[in-house]
């Protein structure tokens, strides 16, 4: 199948390895993915947070230019696609929205571009059947913190993404993997998203609130499918370790980066270098090496 | 208990977010499922559903100090819990936006400062730019030493990029802010 891909400013920065991890993923299991000739930010919490045609018209700038590709829309970022989505419910139902963004972006658009989460892409039965047959490394029962956080699953009715309180994708992934998907009460907790800069404080206290949980449930790694989760999970253990004096060591991982190390591609191509918290208990279980 | 001071209009800010929102704060149970999802609400002098009822009762400019408004974390609990389909993140964006306009808020933290820098990059390079913006941002809170023992690491590992990206359509979201920049939505 082919789809255009938007990767989202983090892709160049804090999330290269969501990014690499996403297109090696992707092509290992033949899903050719098409980047959009001059795509631009989405504005993330700070567009909707500031004002509502701004936080529109950013998305929508690049929806109409994938719309001119013909192709539906990946996004693996949960923000990106947050914010993609919103986009496109507001153009669709609101008249004048759809007027001034248009306006806005100085060409039309209706928001009918179809914008799908990498994961669900994944979950799709040919691609579930294609991971299981391609399976080099199996996780040898890694027990495995599904982390959803707010930007995959809310607004429901804007989003459609699996059950808004009790969301099983990246569970289902991890299981298809050999690993095990713990059942834990904190999966669509806030980690306190783009306020890592400007209000750490909250920041260190919700993601102090998420690892111990995580760690009461016993497990060897959470793993995550956006940018700031995993940013504020695996950067502000440090924050943790020094104000509260405690060390959770939990690696924080994309779940392209567990779903990649099972379909046997290398760590270092996967981003596994990348983190903060390093994961060697997960490639201890899949039995390589960080140099994969 | 919940204090407010009646407006001349006597119907204050309720207005002003309905038109922001699209939202009908008269639909408020008061069922108070937000306060209780709310990941903040701990924190907080104020919680979201006093924020409804204050609304609801016709609160004008002083609650726009109330800290919930930038302590909200824009997480959504609320809006998704809401029986009655209220966007309540929605209404703490549009108390933002008002606060703002009216220069009546009394900020906790540095959230709108952050804002400002993070979209000025988006503005200028069409994309993020950490660097410009983690600087600007610094400048404005004056705490240079915050995060700066992380930097080498993320530097590094390639977490943080020395130059922005200029490959985007800058002269599109040129265009968006010029369109959108400024827009008042309080009608005052």
């Amino acid at each position: 199948m082919r789809y255009a891909y938007y990767p989202g400013c983090s892709a160049e920065s804090t999330a290269r390895d969501m990014h690499q991890s996403t297109l090696a993923v992707a092509e290992s299991l033949g899903i050719e993915l098409v980047e959009p000739k001059g795509w631009t930010c989405c504005g993330a919490t700070a567009g909707h947070q500031t004002d509502r045609l701004l936080a529109t018209s950013l998305p929508a700038a690049n929806l109409v230019k994938i719309q001119n590709l013909g192709l539906d829309c990946i996004v693996n970022c949960a923000a990106c696609y947050n914010r993609m989505k919103v986009a496109n419910y507001e153009i669709t139902n609101n008249a004048e929205i759809r007027k001034n963004v248009s306006d806005a972006i100085g060409q039309n658009y209706d928001g009918s571009v179809k914008v799908r989460h990498f994961i669900e892409v994944l979950l799709e039965e040919s691609n579930l059947n294609q991971i299981k047959k391609n399976i080099r490394r199996k996780l040898g029962g890694l027990k495995v913190a599904c982390y959803y956080g707010c930007l995959l699953v809310r607004p429901h009715e804007m989003l459609n993404f699996d059950d808004p309180e009790n969301p099983k994708s990246l569970d289902k992934i991890v299981k298809a993997i050999g690993g095990e998907a713990l059942d834990w009460p904190y999966k669509t907790e806030c980690c306190g998203g783009g306020l890592s800069l400007s209000r750490t404080d909250i920041v260190v206290k919700l993601t102090d609130s998420i690892l111990e949980m995580a760690k009461n449930s016993g497990a060897d790694c959470i793993t995550v499918s956006c940018p700031m989760c995993q940013s504020n999970l695996d950067l502000r253990q440090q924050d943790i370790k020094k104000q509260k004096s405690k060390d959770y060591k939990i690696p924080i991982v994309y779940i392209t980066q567990l779903l990649g190390l099972a379909l046997g591609i290398s760590s270092k191509k996967l981003g596994f270098d990348k983190l903060m918290v390093p994961a060697w208990n997960i490639l201890d279980k899949a039995e390589v090496s960080a140099n994969g | 208990m919940i204090t407010i001071s009646k407006t001349k209009s006597g119907r204050g800010l309720k207005d002003a977010v309905e038109k922001i929102t699209g939202a009908n704060l008269s639909m408020c149970l008061q069922c108070k499922k937000c306060s209780s999802g709310c990941a903040v609400a701990k924190l907080t002098n104020s919680r979201p559903s006093e924020i409804m009822r204050q609304l609801h009762l016709g609160a004008g400019n002083e609650l726009l100090e109330s800290d919930i408004i930038w302590t909200c974390v824009s997480c959504e609990t609320c809006s998704a819990r809401c029986p009655m389909g209220i966007d309540v993140a929605a209404v703490m964006d549009a108390l933002k936006k008002l606060a703002l306009e009216k220069g009546a808020s009394k900020q906790q933290g540095n959230v709108a400062l952050f804002n400002k820098a993070f979209l000025k990059t988006v503005e200028v390079f069409g994309r993020t730019y950490e660097m410009a913006m983690i600087a600007a941002y610094k400048l404005g809170t004056g705490k240079f030493m915050n995060d700066t023992e992380k930097f080498p690491t993320m530097l590094m590992k390639g977490k943080i990029s020395l130059f922005p990206s200029l490959r985007g359509d800058r002269k599109t979201v040129k265009r968006i802010f010029r369109k959108t920049a400024g827009r008042k939505e309080s009608g005052q």
